[in-house]
């Protein structure tokens, strides 16, 4: 009797704690964002969120976002099969050079861009007889936001794949199976949903990444301002309720993001309770 | 275990991609770091990441990336331990916001932020009239920063371990006699440590870089609020691209520290539970 | 042999997928400018010239089509002087620049992108505009501030942008140095003064924007230094909330404009990117300059704006729009050697502005 109550009121006090947490770090921010954005009414929302300008930062945004996390699913199945499936040296110095990303500076994230293909590095002339611009277009944007997201994936599929084994794939190898028909029918019914939510946050990451691409971008206006570039120049230029309205995009985008990720946890944990 | 073939095809292709793709985003860039640092010689480099303006720089981006990640981890276990033992109204709704700070813009992150902990925002006004305290514009609200930025990593590290470790444990432990409280330390803490750990070097390394919320929250005079990060925008800002890269390289070594320092620290964890196992 | 052949195929691959999303931009961008006849110019400009550009812009395009029968769409880019023109000297690709100050063209012109002489091809050392640096105050001016000895009293809070970050804060740096200089004080004791100034900065941003916006939206301290336009349109955004303090003596800055060569030569651009920057000098482009609260250069125009009432401290927009303050003693670059000059004693690392920060 007695560890429940002490249980309850710990429950209570933590539960509490929690909230007011998240409600001051997390969520008075947001709220803050939204009623700004709706200061001066309806009309000047929409008509800050439909902007010309607003809507092409948007499209840039996905499309980088888009590229982001294509490659970095290609990367993240590769890696993390590379990982738990074979034995090599360099495997840990792999490892850590895979994490590396998240860890640097979003500054010398886009520094390092600016220094291989910017002007002064020697692959500036040959990229320009061929006339391909990598920085300060929409290239640069991709590579910057693939950096910043480039471990989130791998790191997701890594530990279920640890934890699965190496096991029902030897034998398939055993049996004849090809590399991609191992892949298709053995692996990747374990990794989907590991897969899906690491999509999920890369994405979720990449629409918000901000000093990298800021770095690369050369801010020019409807052609490599992504989104939080767009809303760093209303913010800016005086126009708060701009700014905020754009946010507001991004919060949104954000959310939409968020529940799919429930959505899809809620499916997966089904189905494995199905395999049962 | 040694050497041992694995009967599996496509080692050739995975490594292939990995390569390729790590060559071209991560390690080819990160080499232009090194050769442009390298155009000034040792004593030179020396000397312009040891100037007190920027030995100031690293220890603001440092101490209060190591207290806000310290709050973190602390705030990060109860999140998780809520998130996983409890059922309460709205816990979909607390998971489903965890990791709201990576999808939101930093900037966006940092100008609210710093509208809202002024002395006129919303919560600074009271904080300021109840203690005097100022948090906008100080190492307070670049701390404050930190914590929105980093609080993903250590709850996302936390939970699924949690989850995972038997319920079963704590209540044998707790008939055998054990409170609550040597329940927690004795058999639940030892097997999240690794994750705690984890979770604190990824939110503390992420933290020292921060650029984007920070600056709008810094105020940024030198030798009070300035960070690292800053200091390299300024050097370039200057076009003195030797010595902006050349700071950078000492960030870059002290991310791969913090990061190997996690990856030994693991190892010995993972090694002693084992052992004891 | 086969892992030979996969790897080979993969790295093909991943390099197609890197050059490919760089071919169909530049491809984009080709066609923009050579098909319907539209010709694209990129300029490349620094924080506060936004509102005047979005304004000239229209001006210029309506210009050159009744004159030279083609469309010019204009996309424009604003930012940190420094930091921009340190973009484009790293192939960020403007055809024209107009940045705060010579300094930050010559970093353009160093990386080889701009011909010599760049300060010579258009009037007036190429500013088609001027601007000066004046104090925007709080309501009623509580503080009682009028000049900058005023800033260095110990219950004064500044907001001025870092100099090491911004061009318009090297303004108001010298503009400050060259007041403490007129009251005779010795180099040593100027240092000291600016020192305290600096002790009183509240908020040192990156740029001339986000002090603004630490004063104005913020409520940090009681003076913001700033460039005049900037002010003025503190003062049309938010009426009755500020004031503008002229002080006696400022700083006259040139911000300077210049085509690109070396882009405009590859873009083909180089006639209309010089009709853009000499179409800044008409009296049509002028005025427009003039209503954005820059000085113009053309002389006519300028005395069309001087306000009649000589007093220092300004409350409102005039209802004539005669703003000009002509009642202020100016100095110029010159006076500091120019802008090497000016930089190495300053604003470079361990110079004046440095040192004022060691303890």
């Amino acid at each position: 009797m007695e560890l429940r109550k002490e249980n309850k009121a710990l429950k209570t006090i933590l539960i509490i704690i929690s909230f007011l947490f998240l409600g001051i770090f997390l969520i008075l921010p947001l709220i803050y964002i939204l009623v700004t954005a709706f200061r001066y009414g309806i009309s000047e929302y929409i008509n800050a969120v439909t902007d010309e300008y607003a809507i092409k930062a948007a499209l840039l945004t996905l499309e980088a976002t888009l590229f982001a996390v294509v490659i970095n699913t290609l990367f993240g199945i590769a890696a993390a099969w590379l990982i738990t499936k074979y034995a090599f040296k360099g495997k840990k110095l792999l490892s850590t050079f895979i994490d590396l990303p998240v860890t640097v500076s979003p500054i010398i994230a886009g520094l390092i861009y600016v220094l291989t293909f910017g002007r002064q590095s020697f692959l500036y002339p040959i990229l320009d007889s061929y006339g391909i611009q990598i920085i300060f277009a929409v290239p640069g944007i991709v590579l910057a936001t693939i950096f910043v997201t480039f471990p989130f994936i791998s790191r997701e599929l890594i530990p279920v794949l640890t934890a699965q084994g190496s096991d029902e794939e030897e034998a398939a190898a055993l049996m004849g199976a090809g590399t991609f028909h191992i892949f298709k029918k053995v692996t990747f019914p374990h990794i989907k949903w590991a897969l899906l939510y690491g999509v999920v946050l890369c994405t979720a990451r990449a629409m918000g990444e901000f000093g990298a691409v800021s770095v690369l971008s050369g801010h020019l206006r409807g052609k490599t301002n992504t989104l939080p570039l767009y809303i760093e120049l209303l913010y800016q230029g005086y126009d708060f309720t701009g700014a905020f309205a754009a946010s507001s995009i991004l919060v949104v985008l954000a959310i939409v993001v968020l529940i799919l990720r429930l959505v899809i946890e809620k499916k997966g944990k089904k189905e494995l309770d199905l395999n049962k | 275990m040694k050497k041992r073939k694995s009967v599996i095809p496509g080692f050739g292709i995975s490594l292939g991609i990995t390569i390729t793709i790590l060559s071209i985003v991560v390690l080819i860039p990160l080499c232009s770091l090194v050769v442009f640092s390298a155009k000034l010689s040792f004593s030179e480099f020396v000397y312009t990441v040891t100037r007190p303006r920027v030995l100031s720089g690293y220890f603001v981006s440092i101490s209060t990336a190591f207290i806000a990640s310290l709050i973190n981890v602390v705030m990060g276990l109860i999140l998780a331990f809520v998130l996983v033992r409890y059922d309460f109204k709205g816990k979909k709704f607390i998971d489903g916001i965890i990791e709201l700070p990576f999808a939101l813009p930093t900037a966006v992150a940092g100008i609210s932020l710093t509208h809202l902990t002024t002395t006129n925002g919303w919560v600074g006004s009271i904080l300021y009239k109840l203690f005097g305290v100022k948090i906008a514009y100080t190492r307070i609200g670049i701390t404050i920063a930190l914590i929105f930025i980093g609080i993903p990593f250590v709850v996302r590290s936390v939970q699924p371990v949690l989850e995972k470790i038997d319920i079963q444990y704590e209540e044998a432990a707790f008939i055998l006699g054990a409170n609550s409280r040597t329940t927690f330390f004795k058999v639940i803490f030892p097997e999240i440590l690794p994750a705690i750990i984890s979770g604190f070097t990824l939110a503390f390394a992420r933290s020292i870089g921060e650029y984007g919320s920070v600056v709008f929250i810094a105020g940024n005079t030198p030798y009070e609020t300035e960070i690292a990060p800053l200091l390299i925008m300024s050097e370039l800002q200057e076009y003195d691209y030797s010595a902006a890269t050349s700071i950078a390289l000492v960030m870059l070594a002290i991310a791969v520290v913090i990061l190997s320092v996690n990856a030994i620290v693991q190892s010995i964890v993972s090694r002693r539970v084992n052992g004891l196992a | 042999m086969k892992k030979v052949i996969t790897l080979g195929l993969v790295l093909t691959l991943a390099a197609s997928v890197v050059t490919g999303c760089g071919k169909t931009s530049s491809a984009k961008e080709n066609e923009g400018s050579s098909s319907n006849g539209v010709i694209e110019l990129t300029n490349v400009s620094y924080d506060p010239t936004r509102e005047l550009y979005a304004s000239y812009n229209e001006l210029f395009a309506k210009h050159y089509e009744e004159e030279f029968g083609q469309k010019v769409e204009i996309t424009q880019s604003h930012g940190g002087s420094g930091k921009q023109a340190l973009e484009v000297a790293n192939g960020l690709e403007a055809d024209v620049v107009t940045l705060a100050l010579e300094g930050d063209v010559q970093v353009v012109a160093d990386a080889g992108l701009i011909d010599d002489g760049f300060t010579s091809e258009f009037d007036v050392d190429s500013s088609p505009y001027t601007s000066t640096i004046v104090f925007l105050v709080r309501s009623g001016n509580p503080k009682e501030i009028y000049d900058w000895d005023d800033l260095i009293r110990s219950d004064v809070g500044v907001i001025t942008p870092n100099p090491k970050t911004s061009g318009g804060a090297m303004w108001n740096y010298l503009a400050a140095w060259y007041y403490f200089e007129q009251q005779g004080q010795s180099e040593e004791e100027i240092l000291d003064s600016i020192k305290q100034l600096y002790a009183n900065v509240v908020v040192l941003d990156s740029g001339a924007r986000g002090a603004t916006t630490s004063f104005v939206e913020n409520k940090q301290g009681d003076v913001l230094i700033a460039w005049e336009n900037e002010a003025f349109l503190s003062l049309q955004e938010y009426p009755g909330e500020y004031e503008i303090v002229v002080p006696s003596v400022s700083i006259l800055c040139q911000p300077t404009v210049a085509v690109v060569d070396e882009v405009a030569k590859k873009h083909g651009t180089e006639d209309v990117a010089k009709e853009y920057l000499s179409y800044l000098y008409s009296d049509e482009a002028q005025e427009i300059e003039a209503q954005n609260y820059y000085r113009p250069s053309t002389k006519s125009i300028y005395d069309k704006y001087v306000s009649s009432d000589s007093s220092n401290t300004i409350t409102e927009v005039p209802a004539d729009g005669k703003w000009i303050n002509d009642n202020i003693s100016l100095t110029d670059i010159n006076h500091f050697g120019g802008w090497a000059k000016a930089r190495a004693d300053h604003f470079a690392d361990g110079a004046n502005f440095d040192s004022i920060y060691e303890q």
